[in-house]
């Protein structure tokens, strides 16, 4: 399916995982990527496909520990709330190896929150979230063809980590059209010799667990997990610069922010301001390294998000105390505009930025 | 030459449990493992463990088996089965994985009409953490969090799970049975044998709960706990099939 189709945000991501080879999906409806649930509905049954719609996002994510443990590949979506409701599953997962792909369309928080796209979920996403020492893969796109691409990577890493890879969007990328093609799968679907699929002929139980009743072998396996950990680091990183060589301020941004603050640089470039853009796209982890020699020109950075300040910890982490990190981001669901974010850098630029 | 007449399953692997003395988990996970051989299905098996005194269970049976989280067994067991339709999935529960934390997910699989086995172990406490209140803790039964017995004004009555889920439509077979005698032995065998026939032949979702004693947390010797179940736990949970299909009642 090479032609480019226009398509909203979340129901790209439905079809993005159907061509990635995912049979089987369970979700709880939760405003705003509910699209995408109904999109499962009516797709999964004309593929052959399995669409539950659970009873909680509690048991969506524990049939989706059962799909996974058993073989499958399987996603679910939620927002927010919902997704916080998942952080127990998620931990069995990331406990027991499984892969699996987990979509949060962020909206407004904390609470009940808003309906409105947000970004207050980073910290939750990128350091855990739910109990015990595990990270997921977190990937960030900014458009619907980079949702598409990367729900479909998502699977492969899911598979190829035995990892819980989650999409971290907003309730503007879920809700937003744009024209998508749609490319499958690198690795396909992978034979998966540990899953309990019932051992038909194997001779030998699997057992899918992340119980370790001996303090001496749970250690071993946090030691597993944590090199496990440090490859996908090593070779997972992904993110996007633009004109950051000459910069004097670098903006740093992701998913639905970053094409903010990219319309209000390209007008300060415009203007003759030396201001340059870093994406990250993959959250966890974080391109430290990347960013940190970016950025090495630059006088400043400003980090923009809708939240109060979450990424801004990883910036800093990853420049070090060197040079002034500035933020501005707005919460509850309101999104900065170009200009909002221009007079932001005419300020810095002027020596007058904010915190 | 010698005949051999009684063996360990096939479907139990060759270890010691951690059970306490008395504990009816042994004859029940004996039992299911029974069922297992004779149905010829230890290949295609796929067990949901719990969390509760029973969380080791994946170490006793001989088959695949997935550990789940507290209470959340049969949407796991779900996604076990809509993956593979073909494969007989079970979860295996306690009083307070099933009837407290995991309410919502065995009343929905079974409303939905999985088509999957659960094994529901009542024995009417929370064995694992020491002897606390179960919502299935009979009325002025002393436990470590009702110390002065079960006060039915603040905490309720003790739920009937099994009456309460055959009320639903999905639910194909529903049973109580018990591991006290050799009798009801044989008939709680007859009823999980049932339970399992159910899901091949693809009718829907099915429960066994099976009473159970706790000499070590209601503090009695094995005897005098059979005597207290047979004496408190079986008249309020009365022994019996709640629920069959016409064509398996025969």
């Amino acid at each position: 399916m090479a032609e480019k189709v226009l398509m909203k945000g979340n129901e790209a991501i439905g079809e993005a995982a159907i061509v990635a080879g995912c049979r089987h999906y369970f979700g709880y409806p939760i405003t705003p990527q509910t699209e995408l649930t109904e999109y499962m509905s009516r797709r999964m049954p004309k593929v052959d496909g399995v669409f539950l719609q659970a009873e909680s996002e509690v048991a969506a994510i524990n049939m989706v520990y059962g799909a996974a443990g058993a073989g499958a590949r399987v996603m679910t979506s939620s927002s927010s709330p919902g997704i916080s409701l998942k952080q127990e599953g998620i931990s069995y997962i990331a406990g027991a190896e499984l892969p699996c792909v987990i979509v949060n369309m962020m909206r407004g928080g904390p609470g009940l929150g808003s309906i409105q796209p947000a970004q207050g979920d980073y910290f939750q996403a990128t350091k855990g979230g739910g109990h015990g020492d595990y990270h997921n893969i977190v990937l960030a796109p900014n458009s619907v063809q980079e949702l598409v691409d990367i729900t479909v990577l998502s699977f492969d890493l899911a598979d190829q980590y035995r990892n819980p890879v989650m999409i971290l969007g907003d309730g503007a990328l879920g809700q937003m059209m744009e024209p998508a093609e749609f490319h499958s799968s690198n690795t396909g679907l992978v034979k998966k010799p540990w899953a309990a699929a019932g051992m038909r002929g194997r001779g030998k139980p699997n057992i899918i667990n992340s119980l370790y009743l001996q303090p001496e072998a749970l250690e071993q396996h946090n030691i597993h997990l944590q090199r496990k950990y440090a490859l996908i680091k090593e070779n997972e990183i992904r993110y996007e610069e633009i004109k950051t060589e000459d910069a004097e301020l670098v903006l740093v941004a992701y998913g639905i922010t970053s094409r903010i603050a990219r319309s209000a640089m390209e007008r300060a470039r415009a203007e003759g301001m030396k201001v340059g853009m870093f994406r990250p796209i993959s959250l966890w982890p974080f391109p430290e390294q990347q960013l940190a020699k970016s950025a090495e020109n630059a006088s400043a950075l400003l980090t923009l998000e809708l939240s109060a300040g979450q990424m801004i910890e990883d910036v800093r982490l990853s420049v070090g105390n060197i040079k002034p990190v500035h933020f501005y981001g707005r919460t509850g669901g309101m999104m900065p505009s170009p200009q909002e974010i221009y007079q932001e850098i005419v300020n810095i630029m002027n020596g007058k930025g904010g915190k | 030459m010698t005949e051999k007449l009684f063996a360990r399953p096939k479907s139990l692997t060759d270890v010691s449990t951690h059970y306490c003395p008395g504990c009816h988990h042994g004859i029940i996970h004996r039992l299911i493992a029974e069922v297992i051989d004779e149905l010829d299905v230890q290949d295609k098996t796929i067990g949901v463990a719990p969390v509760g005194c029973s969380v080791l269970c994946y170490d006793y049976f001989n088959f695949d088996m997935i550990e789940a989280a507290h209470g959340r067994a049969p949407a796991t067991a779900t996604g076990v089965k809509r993956v593979h339709p073909d494969a007989v999935v079970f979860s295996y529960q306690g009083d307070g994985d099933l009837a407290a934390i995991g309410t919502a997910e065995i009343v929905h699989a079974a409303a939905r009409g999985e088509k999957i086995t659960t094994v529901f172990v009542n024995n009417a406490i929370y064995g694992m953490t020491g002897g606390q209140m179960a919502p299935t803790t009979l009325v002025n039964q002393v436990t470590t969090t009702s110390p002065y017995g079960r006060n039915p004004n603040f905490t309720g009555m003790p739920i009937k799970m099994s009456e309460m889920l055959a009320t639903l439509d999905g639910a194909k077979y529903i049973a109580r049975v018990a591991v006290n005698n050799p009798v009801n032995m044989i008939k709680a065998k007859k009823a999980i044998k049932q339970a399992f026939e159910i899901q091949l032949n693809g009718l829907g979702f099915a429960l066994v709960e099976v009473l159970s004693i706790c000499p070590t947390n209601w503090g009695m010797s094995p005897l005098e706990a059979v005597e207290w179940m047979e004496k408190n736990m079986v008249p309020y949970y009365p022994l019996g099939v709640f629920k069959v299909p016409e064509e398996v009642a025969k």
